[in-house]
This record gives structure tokens, C-alpha cells and sequence, in this order.
């Protein structure tokens, strides 16, 4: 297709992939809330229409009207500029994220993926790498100890963790050839056995690198049981003491679309993508991938929202010594063994 | 035309960087631009092709050397710096005498060399190419420098603990 | 098509002001990322010569170079952090005596 096609294209999914990411966003707050509520034996929030699901809009309008108080001892430009870094980065995943097959509409065939590079996945891992400056510049700034203690602690933990996620992705890498998010969610293509999906968890062999990764993962976006750097109960509330109003919004939004985006890269590299019975007329072939690839995803934010109303916290040292001492041999481990047997199958 | 208006935009980008980084006074900002200067390479490395060493910028260098310097200008709660005696004649001596050397260095580079166009993704560095070539001809330095990686950490780990632990350490 | 000297004007530009930052910085942590602007102008030559050579190995060396800057980072910012805590100070300028 001509270059002005494709970039109307890209826009126009640009567009969709951010309005339908922040919309997650909100209902995963309210998701949440109800399932967390419910396990504490009690309702969530019901009151805001049917089942609380308007809540998450009472709660944007709260944020809109509170007070925006920026404290005077505060370092201006970045404590300013702290939230925007946190929320762009955890925004940008979204752009190399496939949620379903090729689409035929009309004489153009559309992939469901905003750009399909060949180095989807360092791309991902790149822009983890980059949100830990949004936590570490929003602690500093603040010019408070808590805040800085707390961000401290969070932009230490996140880079120890960071080791141990993008190690436990390299089997998979092995196992597909390629770092195109498309590419490897096509090597989990068909069955085995008749009936049991070739995903990379059971056919892959990497069951061990699935728990690496969860728990690489849930320390990566600050989720209990590692959220010591923004407990109440520890550190007043961390890095964002000092943040109100719409800027303390801005780092939600920004941990709950991080906690999207490990759902989703979860899914892709070990649950096999999309994949998943297709039957019907041509437009449900086309959206009943899409219908697979969101029940993925949301399986992945139940079990993340199920372990926040279930573990304790960490303590800070404990959460090291997991991530350098225990995380990280397992992750070379799956490995050396995964390369092993890669080579000796080739 | 697009090759050459992107190579534009992000090399201006890189020199505002690299310009704003001697004109700031607090450290933090300086560390800021240099990350401002680091994504643009990587974007000005995408131009010509190498995709496995503009991620790989952007992870290591972007995303892990420079968060380890914002963390030591947190840890040690750098200031604002002070204008000295030296520093008004470093910048007295050093500013033209540096841009009598790059206008040196330019003019030797343009003149000396081809200088051939080079179309957009000149040389592509396909992640599978460079490992073969890392892996197979380039085997003895990977090995060295991880080696030195290690040797490495051991130094950065004995040099930073404290002093006050080393002790406990030993009695207890 | 862009010419391969604007490559290395720009690299040649990145290095000049990495040591104008080296000569005029008077705080250390200033200095030491004077020293990694340069290296990433040393790098980015490297690239363009790769492209115009054809030679993967320009691109291979700018590994080496980045390991070597990462390990370097965090050396010296091990050093630096020892200078802090026995001197009180992170000029310079007021590091000139071998015995306190």
C-alpha cells in the first residue's frame, strides 16, 4: 500500500490502541477493586451504576476537580515532568503489541499490530528499561525522605528485576528464531498430541521461565508482594507522596498499563498469542483471535489482582536477595538448558 | 528527502542535547540531556541500519548506565556547581579552543574521506547476523570482556561498601 | 540518501563538546558523563563507517565500546561515591591534596 494509506492506517490504529488501552486501564481499577473487595467479604464499589461499573468515571472526575497542589520545596520541572515520563513510557509498548491475525478490509490487508519491527521484543524491554527513570525522578524531586527513600527503593528494585525478566524471555527467543512479537507467536501455531496447543509453556518447555517471568514481572510494575517502595503502611506512600490530584492519576494509569502490557507480552510469548478455535463468517474469523488474545489477558490481570488480595509484602532486603540470589541462576538456568536443547535438536 | 529530514531533526536533537549538557549547572540536568542525547543516537543508529545496536543502546545505555548515574547524583545530593578560578579560565581557553579542533576534525573528515551517500538502512544488523558474527569470529573479546564485566562488579561492589560493615563484618 | 561525512560531522561534534565538558565541568559526575558523550560519538562514527564500508564489524566493535563504558560507569562511580564520603566534596577543584 502507498506511504499515505499507511500512515493513515497507523494513525487511525494508533488512535484506537490508546483509547482502548486507557478504557482498560480504568476497568482494571474497577476490576480490581470488586474482585479484591469480594475476597475480603465484602462488595466493591456498587453504588456508581450498575455493579459500580460507572466508577471508574466518578473517580477521572474526582481526579479532574481535586486541588493540584504542587508544595514549594519541590525541584518544579521535573517534579512536572516526572509523571508525563512514567505515563508515556507505559504507554509506548502498545505500539509493537499484535492482538490478532491479518484483517482484509476491503483491498488492503491490515496487520493488528501498530508496527511489526524485527526487534519487537528488545523494544519492549527498552522501554521497561526507560520507565524506571519516571519512578526514580519523581522520588528525587519530590524533595521529601519518604519520596526519596521510595524511589530509591523502586528504581532498585525495578532495575535488579529487570535482569531476570529479559533473561527468562531468551528461551523463548531460542525456541522461535526471531525478536518479531508476530514471528513468535506464529512458531505456537497447531497442536500435538491432537489436541494439546503447541504454546510455549507445555511444548516449549518453558514452564520455569513462565514463573520467572510472572514474578520478574509483578516486582517490574511495583504489585504486591513486591510494592514495599509504595506500601501506606511503610513509606507514607513512596515515591508519590508528594504527587496530587492528576498527576498522582498519571502514575496509576502508568502501573496499571504496565501491568497491561506484561499481561499481554505474557500472553503473546507463552500462551500462544491469538490462537485459539476460529469458526463462522469472515468477520468473526477475523475478531475471534482479537476475543482469545483479551481472555488471555484477562486471566493474567485476575491472577495479578488474586495475588494482591492473598500475599503479604516483602520486606525491602528479602526483595533483593529474591531477585539477585534466587530469580537470577534460575533465569540462566532455563537459559543453559533450553540452549542445550535447541542445539542438540538442530 | 525523508532520510535527510530525519537525519536533520534528530542530529539537531543530539547536538541540543550534547550543548545543553555543558550550559547546565545541576548535574541532574546535564544526566537528563545526555539521556535526551543517547535516544536520539539510537534513532540516528536506526537510520543507518543497525537495529540490534540501537535497542541494545537504548536498553544498556539509555535504560541502565545513565538510571546508575541519576542514582549516584540522588545518593550523593549533587548541587548546583560553583563557578572557580579554574573553571572561568577552562571555559575561557577551552570553548574556542575546542571549536577551532571539531572545526579541525570536520574539515579533515570531509576532505579525507569518499564521502559516498549512504541510503537509509545502509547496513541492516539483523540481530541473527551479529550474533552469528559475535558468536563465531568475535568469540575471543566477548569471552574478555565478560571477564572484565565481572572483574568489573567485584571492584564496584568492594569500592562502594561501607567501610563501618567491613568491620562488623569481620568482629561479628 | 544522506551523505556519509554528516554522519561524522555529527559524531565529530558529540566528541568536541564531550571534551569541552571534560575541560570546563568542575563537578566529577559532570565529568564522568563529558566521558560518555564522547564515547557515544566514538560509537556513532563507528556505525557510519560500518554502513559505508559494508563491514558488520563496525557494528560488533560498537558492542565492545558499550560494554566497556557500562563497566567503566560503574567503576568510577564506585570511585566516586569513596571520593564523596572521605572528602565531603564533589569539586574538583578542592580534591588537590594527596593526605587530607
Amino acid at each position: 500500500m502507498s506511504i499515505g494509506i499507511f500512515i493513515i492506517v497507523s494513525l487511525i490504529k494508533t488512535v484506537l490502541a490508546l483509547f482502548v488501552l486507557l478504557t482498560a486501564v480504568a476497568y482494571t481499577v474497577w476490576l480490581e477493586r470488586k474482585v479484591v473487595g469480594h475476597m475480603q467479604n465484602r462488595w466493591g464499589p456498587t453504588r456508581v451504576g450498575p455493579f459500580g461499573l460507572l466508577q471508574p468515571l466518578a473517580d477521572g472526575v474526582k481526579f479532574l476537580f481535586k486541588e493540584d497542589l504542587t508544595p514549594p520545596h519541590v525541584y518544579k520541572p521535573l517534579y512536572i515532568a516526572a509523571p508525563m515520563i512514567a505515563v508515556a513510557f507505559a504507554l509506548t509498548s502498545i505500539a509493537v503489541i499484535p492482538i490478532g491475525n491479518w484483517v482484509t478490509i476491503g483491498s488492503l490487508r491490515i496487520p493488528l499490530q501498530i508496527t511489526d519491527v524485527n526487534i519487537g521484543l528488545l523494544i519492549i524491554l527498552g522501554v521497561t528499561s526507560l520507565g524506571v527513570y519516571g519512578v526514580a525522578l519523581a522520588g528525587w524531586s519530590s524533595n521529601s525522605k519518604y519520596s526519596l527513600l521510595g524511589g530509591l527503593r523502586a528504581s532498585a528494585q525495578m532495575i535488579s528485576y529487570e535482569v531476570s525478566l529479559g533473561l527468562s524471555l531468551v528461551g523463548v527467543l531460542m525456541l522461535a528464531g526471531s525478536f518479531s512479537l508476530r514471528d513468535i507467536v506464529d512458531a505456537q501455531a497447531g497442536t500435538f498430541w491432537g489436541f494439546i496447543p503447541r504454546w510455549n509453556i507445555f511444548y516449549g518447555g518453558q514452564f520455569f521461565a513462565f514463573f520467572i517471568y510472572l514474578m520478574a514481572a509483578y516486582a517490574e510494575t511495583n504489585r504486591i508482594p513486591f510494592d514495599l517502595p509504595e506500601a501506606e503502611t511503610e513509606l507514607v506512600a513512596g515515591y508519590h507522596t508528594e504527587y496530587s490530584s492528576m498527576k498522582f492519576a498519571m502514575f496509576f494509569m502508568a502501573e496499571y498499563a504496565n501491568m497491561i502490557t506484561v499481561a499481554a507480552v505474557a500472553s503473546l510469548l507463552f500462551l500462544g498469542g491469538w490462537h485459539g478455535p476460529v469458526f463462522g463468517p469472515p468477520l468473526i474469523r477475523a475478531l475471534l483471535p482479537v476475543f482469545w488474545f483479551v481472555l488471555r489477558i484477562f486471566v493474567f490481570l485476575f491472577i495479578y489482582i488474586w495475588v494482591r488480595g492473598t500475599l503479604p509484602r516483602f520486606r525491602y532486603d528479602q526483595l533483593m536477595t529474591f531477585g539477585w540470589k534466587f530469580l537470577l541462576p534460575l533465569a540462566i538456568a532455563n537459559l543453559v538448558i533450553t540452549g542445550l536443547v535447541v542445539a542438540i535438536r538442530s | 528527502m525523508v532520510h535527510l529530514i530525519l537525519f536533520l531533526v534528530f542530529g539537531a536533537v543530539c547536538v541540543a542535547g550534547a550543548v545543553n549538557l555543558l550550559a547546565q549547572r545541576h548535574p541532574i540536568n546535564s544526566a537528563l540531556s545526555l539521556v535526551v542525547v543517547m535516544g536520539s543516537l539510537a534513532v540516528e543508529y536506526l537510520l543507518l541500519g543497525a537495529e540490534f545496536v540501537a535497542a541494545v543502546q537504548v536498553i544498556v545505555y539509555a535504560g541502565a548506565v545513565m538510571v546508575l548515574f541519576v542514582f549516584v547524583i540522588m545518593l550523593l545530593n549533587a548541587g548546583v556547581e560553583e563557578r572557580t578560578k579554574g573553571s572561568r579560565v577552562a571555559l575561557l581557553f577551552g570553548v574556542p579552543g575546542m571549536l577551532i579542533g571539531s572545526v579541525l576534525i570536520g574539515w579533515v573528515l570531509i576532505e579525507r574521506t569518499g564521502n559516498p551517500m549512504v541510503p537509509a538502512g545502509a547496513l541492516p544488523g539483523a540481530p541473527k547476523v551479529i550474533g552469528w558474527l559475535l558468536f563465531h569470529d568475535f568469540l575471543l573479546p566477548f569471552e574478555v570482556t565478560s571477564i572484565l564485566v565481572l572483574i568489573a562488579i567485584m571492584g564496584a561492589v568492594v569500592l562502594a561498601s561501607h567501610p563501618d560493615t567491613e568491620q562488623k563484618e569481620k568482629e561479628g | 540518501m544522506v551523505p556519509i561525512s554528516y554522519y561524522l560531522i555529527l559524531s565529530g561534534i558529540l566528541f568536541a563538546c564531550g571534551v569541552t565538558g571534560f575541560l570546563i565541568k568542575r563537578n566529577i559526575i559532570s565529568i564522568f558523563m563529558s566521558i560518555e558523550l564522547m564515547l557515544n560519538g566514538v560509537n556513532l562514527s563507528f556505525v557510519a563507517f560500518a554502513a559505508q564500508w559494508h563491514a558488520l564489524s563496525g557494528q560488533i566493535f560498537v558492542f565492545f565500546v558499550m560494554v566497556v563504558a557500562a563497566a567503566e560507569a560503574a567503576v568510577g562511580l564506585a570511585i566516586i561515591i569513596s571520593v564523596y564520603r572521605t572528602r565531603e566534596t564533589l569539586n574538583v577543584d578542592q580534591v588537590d591534596l594527596l593526605k587530607l
